[in-house]
């Protein structure tokens, strides 16, 4: 598949105003609004382009499985720092356009954070390059991390740049037996200290705190937590859950109907027994057939509630994602009428509305 | 320079009579010594009289000035402290310049939660200072941070030495409120780690005042290292320190601050602050690490390895605080010290990918005799962001337009060799016509339609940041895009 393909596809939608559905690997079409249009599998579009170690960034095409990505950033040490769940064949523009992070992102930052330049197809055809390879450019606006959980409806992500890291040389988890009001408290008292902390779960009474960084800091941060009352886990037992805690394989993510409320890391805990696990330092809670007062009991306390997976029905009643202030709706719906005028790109995948 | 790209025909007197309606008369100056003061920004050489200054006090008369403003064509630009470097918050000569400055209040601090909630004046150094009790800090840290504003820094996307380890301001802002060009509040982001609908932080951070006015900022905070301590290398030539800064990079070690040094910058800098430098290297490269005292020790001692295997040739280490910040004072007195052996100097502000740093020094020499001007290098090694220093004589004829083509030239190398036109201070006024060396015709016209989708009279600072299809025709006669060089047979200039 060459870029000119897809160019014309679009452009050819464009002409028929003929929606499409863009797709990578499909890992992810449980997720957000309804969806229309015509299938149009970007997948065959893959490949590393670029890769410098020491300029820290890499360079791919859409369809690249994250799979190839990590395994080349592994061999020479080096990692996507938001740990995107590689999810059989999940693609780096699915990766990007769904914008969601896995269990490093309390500590090093989301898919966003990492978006250094993208090749944009617009929703008439034009190709964009916005951003670049360097890890500083603030000429221009951002669009490239504008793109990050767009879900494909400003344009079609046909290769991005990601900044990457170092593999951080230790690694150790503690486990602790604390319920689920205890767990936030400490996660923020521990937040505000120099813990090399790299991710934290929480399930079943049990929290799961991951350090990471050089040996010497690791072994210090295990004396000063062992009074807490953390006990190492070995260190195989510890890989296989923080993978199936990225991977969603955790019966914690078992349940059918499925929300993600990020929310304030201090936010009060409803003590609805819903609750199904808390990640990113108490900021990412998930709840299972949670109560209808969850989306207003969420923006109360200053974050949003994403009905993250259940029956399309549901969520083509109830939205997918928080609903937006009218002024922030307009203005989404300009932003988008300015990358693709026909609507033809995804329509309804984030929001009905657009 | 001038702002021609856009016309606007303002009524004097009736704004004056509209503003004073809505603003006691403290937060008003319309007389011309009153609005001397802010004829321009950091960046001295671009200047304009605007006809208004309005100095809000609350968001409703922010509010009121800019719905004034909507509904008179009047073009209006924000103002924080006025240290941009690329003429940002330069006035319109038809317009009204409002100033944050008045905004300077830090609402909250939240221990727990880390984070803070601060007005658009404040200065960026405040935040840390207000942190600092429950040990935490706000990790950007320009090197204005004494003076320049959070409104400044999120308009501008600013970084500082510590960038490449704790991130830009993008990364460390979680939430802004706006005022639209209608008068419309804008929440965008959210305390939570993400917020339903497009990601528009990351267009409004760094906008340069293009898109709305910031009037209130959440930021992330971060716990305040242990300890710091920093390792200075001498090299014999500047190839080998930057291959050095590779070599660190390869090793898996991402230093807290990673700064370089040319022998120009360093011999205008030794007599200035005395920091001890090694005034024969060619270049000098400074490696901080910090975190707690046992992470510290055991990434000096692999740094240490790195460059002693890079073939430095001097390596020391800080041994006390107060050395530390001796190391340091040099290169956060760079800008200083070049101003006191030059009448005016030009900072420049392009990034590379670090592996060409060496081509690109090697140009600016050649450059120096093409120009018959001199040039100092600073330079955030480990994000590959230059501040090349041009050195020049404002009262002598031409010097300053010679400037001018030598910093254009090193912009325009910088894209054609993989980077940007600007790392951190802004396209604003003086880089505007690299813009459409940097970017493509169809990426300039995407950039117009957010701009529109946003301000569709553009209103908000005009003749900024991005510039018009018009601009970029006239331009054109220099097109370089991404290294893809027209007529590249011929010699440049
Ligand atoms: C059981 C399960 C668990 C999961 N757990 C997690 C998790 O914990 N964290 C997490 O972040 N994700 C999770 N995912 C989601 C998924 O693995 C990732 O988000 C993945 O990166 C999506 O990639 P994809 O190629 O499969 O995307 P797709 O499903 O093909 O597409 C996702 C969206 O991106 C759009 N899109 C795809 N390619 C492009 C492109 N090139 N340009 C523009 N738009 C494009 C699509 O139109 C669609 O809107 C999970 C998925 C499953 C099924
Ligand atoms: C000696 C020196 C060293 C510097 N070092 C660095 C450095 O290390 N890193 C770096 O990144 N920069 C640096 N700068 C550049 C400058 O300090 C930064 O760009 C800073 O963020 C500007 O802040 P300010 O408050 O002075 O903004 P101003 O100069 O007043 O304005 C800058 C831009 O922001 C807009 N603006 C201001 N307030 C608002 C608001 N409330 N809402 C919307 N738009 C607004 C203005 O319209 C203008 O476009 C340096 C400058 C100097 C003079």
């Amino acid at each position: 598949m060459q870029l000119d393909d897809l160019i014309e596809r679009i452009k050819a939608a464009c002409q028929a105003h003929a929606p499409l559905r863009i797709r990578g690997a499909g890992s992810k079409d449980f997720y957000g609004g309804m969806l229309a249009g015509e299938l149009f599998d970007v997948a065959a579009y893959a490949g590393i382009l670029a890769y410098e170690p020491t300029e820290l960034y890499i360079t791919a095409r859409c369809g690249t499985p994250l799979a190839e990505i990590e395994a080349e950033l592994a061999g020479r040490g080096q990692m996507l720092a938001f740990e995107p769940p590689h999810f059989g064949a999940a693609t780096l523009g699915g990766c990007i356009a769904a914008g969601l992070s896995g269990p490093r992102r309390m500590t090093s930052g989301g898919v966003r954070d990492f978006v250094l330049g993208a090749k944009l197809i617009d929703g008439t055809g034009q190709v964009l390059d916005f951003g670049g390879q360097v890890m500083k450019n603030v000429a221009g606006y951002d669009v490239s991390r504008l793109l990050a959980g767009s879900l494909g409806t400003l344009g079609l992500i046909a290769e991005a740049t990601l900044k990457v890291l170092p593999r951080p040389v230790a690694e150790q988890t503690l486990c602790f037996d604390f319920d689920a009001a205890e767990s936030i408290a400490k996660l923020n008292e521990w937040g505000g200290r120099p813990l090399p902390i790299s991710a934290s779960f929480w399930f079943a009474d049990c929290l799961y705190l991951r350090l990471s960084g050089a040996q010497a800091a690791v072994d210090a941060a295990i004396r000063a937590l062992a009074q807490a009352g953390g006990k190492p886990i070995a260190a195989v037992d510890a890989a296989k859950h923080w993978i199936s805690v990225r991977e969603q394989t955790h019966p914690a993510f078992a349940a059918a109907t499925l929300w993600r409320c990020a929310l304030p890391s201090t936010a009060p805990l409803s003590s609805d027994d819903s609750l199904q696990a808390i990640e990113w330092g108490g900021a990412l809670r998930w709840y299972a057939d949670a109560p209808d007062g969850l989306r207003s009991e969420a923006a109360a306390s200053g974050g949003h509630a994403v009905l993250y997976r259940a029956a399309e029905s549901k969520r083509c009643l109830d939205g997918a994602f928080a609903p937006l202030s009218p002024a922030l709706l307009a203005l989404h719906r300009r932003l988008k009428k300015s990358f693709d005028p026909k609507g033809i790109l995804n329509p309804g995948r984030l929001y009905a509305e657009f | 320079m001038t702002l021609s790209d856009s016309v606007f025909t303002t009524d004097r007197a009736a704004l004056a009579t509209r503003l004073k309606m809505i603003l006691p008369a403290h937060c008003l100056l319309t007389d011309e010594e009153d609005l001397r003061p802010y004829e321009c920004d950091g960046l001295t050489a671009y200047r304009e009289l605007p006809m208004a200054v309005c100095l809000p006090e609350s968001e409703v008369q922010v509010i009121d000035v800019l719905r004034t403003c909507h509904q008179l064509g009047v073009p209006v630009v924000a103002r924080g402290a006025g240290t941009g470097l690329s003429g940002g918050a330069m006035p319109h000569a038809q317009g009204v310049v409002l100033s944050m400055a008045r905004f300077n209040k830090i609402l909250q601090v939240d221990r727990s939660a880390r984070t803070a909630v601060v007005q658009p004046g404040v200065r960026n150094l405040a935040v840390s200072e207000a942190a600092a009790p429950f040990g935490l800090y706000y990790a950007p840290d320009p090197s204005s941070q004494i003076a320049c504003t959070l409104g400044g820094n999120v308009a501008e996307n600013s970084g500082g030495v510590h960038c490449l380890k704790y991130g830009l301001t993008v990364h460390n802002v979680l939430r802004v409120r706006v005022v639209s060009i209608e008068g419309e509040v804008f929440e965008i982001g959210s305390a939570a780690p993400d917020a339903p609908g497009y990601d528009l932080l990351a267009l409004v951070i760094g906008s340069e005042g293009m898109l709305g006015v910031v009037t209130e900022v959440t930021v992330k905070l971060v716990p305040k290292p242990e300890l710091a301590q920093v390792v200075m290398a001498s090299f014999d030539d500047v190839a080998r320190a930057g291959d050095a800064v590779a070599a660190i990079i390869a090793a898996g070690i991402i230093p807290a601050g990673l700064e370089m040094m040319d022998k120009p910058a360093t011999a205008a800098v030794e007599p200035y602050v005395k920091a001890g430098y090694d005034l024969d290297a060619a270049a000098i490269l400074l490696c901080e690490s910090d975190g707690t005292p046992e992470e510290v020790a055991e990434e000096i001692s692999r740094v240490t390895a790195v460059l002693t295997a890079a073939g430095a040739r001097d390596i020391r280490v800080s041994q006390s605080e107060a050395e530390r910040l001796r190391f340091w004072a040099g290169r956060k007195a760079a800008f200083p010290a070049v101003g006191r052996i030059t009448p005016d100097y030009y900072c420049m502000d392009g990034t590379i990918p670090r592996k060409r740093l060496a081509e690109m020094l090697a140009a600016i020499a050649a450059m120096e005799s093409k120009y018959q001007l001199r040039c100092a290098n600073v330079f955030h090694a480990g994000d590959g962001n230059l501040h090349p220093l041009i050195m020049y004589d404002a009262a002598k004829p031409g010097e300053w337009a010679r400037a001018e083509a030598f910093g254009a030239e090193i912009l325009e190398l910088s894209v054609a060799l993989g980077g940007s036109i600007t790392g951190e201070h802004g396209v604003g006024i003086e880089k505007i016509n690299q813009m459409c060396v940097q970017y493509s015709a169809p990426a300039l016209d995407a950039f117009r339609r957010i701009k529109a989708a946003f301000d569709d009279k553009g209103l908000l600072n005009p003749g900024k940041a991005i510039p018009s299809l018009h601009r970029c025709a006239e331009y054109g006669r220099m097109h370089v895009h991404r290294g893809d060089l027209k007529f590249p047979e011929l010699e440049r200039f």
